[in-house]
């Protein structure tokens, strides 16, 4: 069945059987391998994106609960890495496998869209739904913090397009 | 690293050859003779006779490309291999650019993620290829110059003659330079710590912009034109096998262009029977597999056991005679007789664990004309191929294995069944295919981490000296070998540290895969052995700190030879008293142990663990809410790695406090247990790492200098993890932890 959706602002019509996982579209048929599988439950996190906004998880949002949406993936946030989230991450060395970060950046930039400056507890509650298996969360917290700062700093920009 | 490992690669015949690149640039390449034998003894891939490497290419323009050779599984080493030969090349760290090797290991010697072994073996020999480009270079311009090459300095990619004020680019060099012959390395002087501008410095992770961007670098992400995706379902018992399934039904859904049966392999550790599903995508196969595939199994003999059954059986062998004995020292039956002694009997266990990488197991193979390559996020790549070549009847010679970056190993990818399984199915369909398992297929079908189970009974004097120990360890085995992991070495602390010792052994068979899970053997022991010496000092009325001090102070006894035909590389290192006393003080020192005034209901617990050459003592301070809510505020890891400290400390901290977050997830709750044959847990809401609000606010990291070469980090900061996070518990309340995890005794994070 074909379905119509934005994603990073690029308009996709896909033609997969109804009940097909976001997540199995956006890496296998429109070709974005940055957003994970890594349960398929929605209990890791690493699939995260942003749908019209919000953070969700990719690999329990069958398709057409995201037809007609704007989706933004890790790789819709900036190219080049220029994001307040992508520039914190890199500065505070985040990662050690890397594997979970994409969907720990998706979580932290939507809370950051809505909240900010948010506190640890803001943060803490935000970003429980993400697992690091190697544990960089003390990393984690202090990059977004960071990303706040920088962002703060930064001049105002034109709402995103799913905004 | 053994004095004896380091003294032999140190001595072995190396040499370089250079030869021009196109664009008149050099290569510099290393050829090595074999430590891999050792390495192959002990499963750490084919044994090979002669491994030339090449590592460094200078181009004119002044870019210095280095080969990272091992596979980064997250601990880092993709930029700590290369800072190693950046140091003594003495290059300027911005001109660098690094470069994952493929797997060569007649090029580029072991490559492997394993066992915390990249800084011991590689620190030499990484420095002195280094090391012997510079002195090319500096060679090149002392001929152009006409000055004698002990004139010569380097600084940051410059080679300079300050007498004739001149210097010279290593790019403006390298041409010449690679014409010139290599220097033998023991005519070479490497530099004095001091002077080092890039090894005890924070280097970026060489891939962070790509991880930041979402660029497909993982085994998963990887694409090839005309590409199908598998799925490979194995029987739920462990070494069960397909019989049959309805495979005009699977055949009939969209997409599916293969279904088969796949027979065990020769090993049916690396190729299991299984039902392999490949489709035009990788959903549809996984739809087909969870909704319509209907196999019918033989599940063989494991089907019969199960948790309850090694529980009971370790019960029953635990009351009889120990099958082996590992150590004995003294006369421990007397010593727990013996006038005004306290004696202390408990028994301790932990469970299976699963290693849960958050990339599942994955890889891509193609296979053509008879050749096969592989795209695989392995541990130890040469052993996929070896017995993917063994699987699938070719010569090991007719495989090209890339590596790709891994979303976490664990030692889980120390096991290459899912390599194997690729390999095979590529080669059943002909054309390329990504084989991805499902979360659920990862946890069913793992190399767990073994149970285990101790016996202990200890006796302190009326000094409150500990003058006795015995450990009935109850493990699994068949015919006096222990299944993988499983083991117990009778050197194990604290061994030789009490006159009155007995380590003993007895095992039991299972059906179930058991492998190397982050510092094995040590994981669980650490647990056992810092939660029984804490009861033996709490028995004492000591410190716990103290009273392990006391043990310390004790001349050691000596240590038995390893068995014989030990690989050198694997032989046990003795335990070194004073190393451990250096970092025991340091983190009670940094905690403020015995000195800060805390909540009632806060306290403090400490363990140390000696393992993989490193020396590690941790202490958590611990909350415990109504009894049985913990939050775990603070950490301190000291840790005793050798004379550098951390090669890269942002590295270095990272992972280490990866180990702490990793072992409150053991503590907490991962527990995987066997019901008819097969694994009980399928996902993590039955098998929950730890998330960030449980994770603690602070993890303060700190590495003791000591007069040690090098040694690795992957595993050893975390054994004294679980031990001192139940310690602490006991200090709050009493309650003194005997099984992991705690979650069975109705414990909860806050």
């Amino acid at each position: 069945m074909a379905y119509q959706l934005t994603v990073n602002g690029q308009p996709h019509t896909v033609d997969v059987p109804e009940g097909t996982p976001l997540l199995w579209v956006i890496r296998d048929v429109i070709g974005l391998h940055g957003t994970k599988y890594g349960c398929g439950m929605a209990l890791c996190g690493c699939c995260t994106v942003h749908i019209n906004g919000t953070a969700m998880r990719s690999c329990t949002t069958a398709i057409q609960n995201a037809a007609g949406k704007h989706v933004t993936t890790l790789e819709g946030l900036s190219a080049d890495g220029t994001h307040p989230v992508q520039v914190a991450w890199q500065e505070i060395d985040v990662p050690q496998c890397g594997y979970c970060q994409a969907g720990q950046m998706m979580s932290a930039s939507a809370l950051l869209a809505k909240n900010p400056h948010p506190t640890d507890a803001d943060i803490d509650a935000a970003m429980d739904g993400n697992i690091c298996r190697c544990g960089t969360y003390l990393r984690i917290r202090k990059a977004i913090h960071k990303a706040a700062e920088i962002a703060a700093k930064q001049p105002a920009k034109a709402p995103a397009p799913q905004a | 690293m053994t004095t004896t490992m380091t003294s032999t690669l140190v001595s072995r015949r190396s040499f370089l050859r250079v030869s021009v690149i196109a664009g008149g640039g050099m290569m510099l390449a290393c050829y090595v003779e074999p430590f891999e034998k050792a390495l192959a003894a002990a499963q750490f891939g084919p044994p090979v006779t002669l491994l030339p490497a090449s590592f460094i290419t200078i181009v004119p323009s002044g870019e210095i490309t280095l080969m990272a050779k091992n596979p980064e599984i997250g601990q880092g080493v993709k930029v700590m291999l290369p800072m190693l030969i950046a140091e003594e090349l003495d290059a300027d760290w911005k001109d660098v650019k690094i470069e994952q090797a493929d797997l060569n290991p007649n090029k580029y010697g072991a490559q492997i993620a394993g066992g915390s072994t990249a800084t011991p073996m590689n620190w030499d020999p990484m420095r002195q290829l280094g090391a012997q480009c510079r002195a090319m270079l500096i060679a090149a311009a002392a001929e152009n110059w006409g000055v004698s090459a002990s004139e010569c300095t380097t600084t940051a990619s410059r080679v300079h003659h300050a007498a004739s004020k001149r210097s010279a680019t290593y790019g403006e060099l390298s041409t010449k330079a690679a014409s010139l012959p290599v220097p033998d390395p023991k005519t070479l002087k490497l530099k004095d710590p001091k002077d080092y501008r890039i090894i005890g410095k924070n280097a970026a992770n060489p891939d962070i912009k790509k991880i930041v961007t979402g660029k497909p670098i993982f085994g998963i992400d990887f694409t090839t034109p005309g590409m199908l995706y598998a799925n490979f379902e194995k029987c739920p018992v462990f070494g069960g096998k397909a019989v049959s399934f309805n495979v005009d039904e699977v055949k009939a859904q969209p997409g599916i262009r293969h279904a088969f049966i796949v027979p065990p392999g020769p090993d049916p550790s690396a190729l299991a029977g299984g039902v392999a599903i490949v489709a035009d995508s990788w959903y549809q196969a996984r739809h087909a597999r969870d909704n319509v595939l209907k196999v019918v199994w033989d599940e063989g003999p494991t089907a019969k056991q199960s948790t309850e059954l090694y529980n009971s059986t370790a019960e029953d062998l635990a009351k009889k005679d120990p099958g082996q004995v590992l150590r004995k020292d003294g006369d421990v039956e007397a010593a727990f007789t013996g006038a005004g002694v306290k004696v202390v009997e408990a028994s301790y266990s932990y469970p299976f664990l699963s290693h849960v990488p958050l990339e599942p197991m994955n890889c891509s193979a193609s296979f053509k004309d008879g050749k096969l390559e592989l795209w695989a996020p392995s541990q130890i790549p040469a052993g996929g191929v070896g017995q993917s070549a063994a699987a699938c009847g070719i010569d090991p010679k007719d495989i090209t294995l890339h590596l790709t970056r891994i979303g976490g190993g664990f030692g889980r990818r120390l096991t290459n069944d899912y390599v194997v399984e690729a390999a095979y199915i590529a080669k059943q369909v002909g054309v390329p295919i990504k084989l991805l398992w499902t979360r659920e297929q990862d946890m069913a079908h793992d190399f767990y981490r073994p149970a285990g189970y101790h016996n202990l009974k200890g006796a302190v004097d009326a000094n409150g000296k500990l003058v006795a120990w015995r450990n009935h360890f109850v493990s699994f085995g068949e015919n006096g070998r222990y299944a993988q992991s499983a083991g117990l070495s009778g050197e194990e602390f604290p061994s030789r540290f009490i006159p009155n010792f007995s380590q003993l052994s007895s095992m039991m068979p299972s059906g179930v895969p058991m492998g190397a899970m982050r510092a094995p053997g040590s994981n669980a022991i650490a647990f056992v052995m810092q939660s029984f010496i804490d009861e033996l000092a709490h028995a004492a009325g000591k410190d716990p700190v103290q009273f392990r001090l006391d043990m310390l102070a004790n001349q050691p006894l000596p240590s038995a030879p390893p068995p014989p035909g030990t690989p050198v590389a694997f032989a046990p290192v003795p335990f070194d008293a004073a190393r451990m006393r250096g970092v025991l003080l340091d983190v009670a020192d940094r905690s403020g142990w015995g000195k800060t005034k805390l909540p009632k209901d806060t306290g403090m617990g400490v363990a140390f663990h000696f393992s993989h050459r490193g020396y590690f003592a941790e202490v958590a301070q611990v909350q415990v809410i109504k009894e049985k809510q913990l939050k775990v505020h603070k950490v301190w890891v000291s840790g005793d790695i050798g004379s550098v400290g951390a090669i890269n400390p942002t590295a270095a901290e990272n992972i280490s406090q990866g180990a702490v977050i990793e072992g409150m997830s053991h503590v907490m709750g991962y527990e995987i247990t066997i019901e008819k044959g097969r694994a009980s847990q399928s996902n993590f809401h039955q098998y929950p790492p730890l998330r960030l609000t449980q994770a603690p606010r602070e993890i303060d990291v700190h590495f003791v200098k000591s007069d040690n070469p090098p040694t690795g980090l992957g595993e050893p900061a975390l054994p004294p993890m679980p031990p001192a996070i139940t310690n602490a518990i006991f200090a709050v309340t009493g309650d003194r932890i005997r099984s992991l995890p705690i979650a069975n005794l109705g414990y909860s994070w806050a």
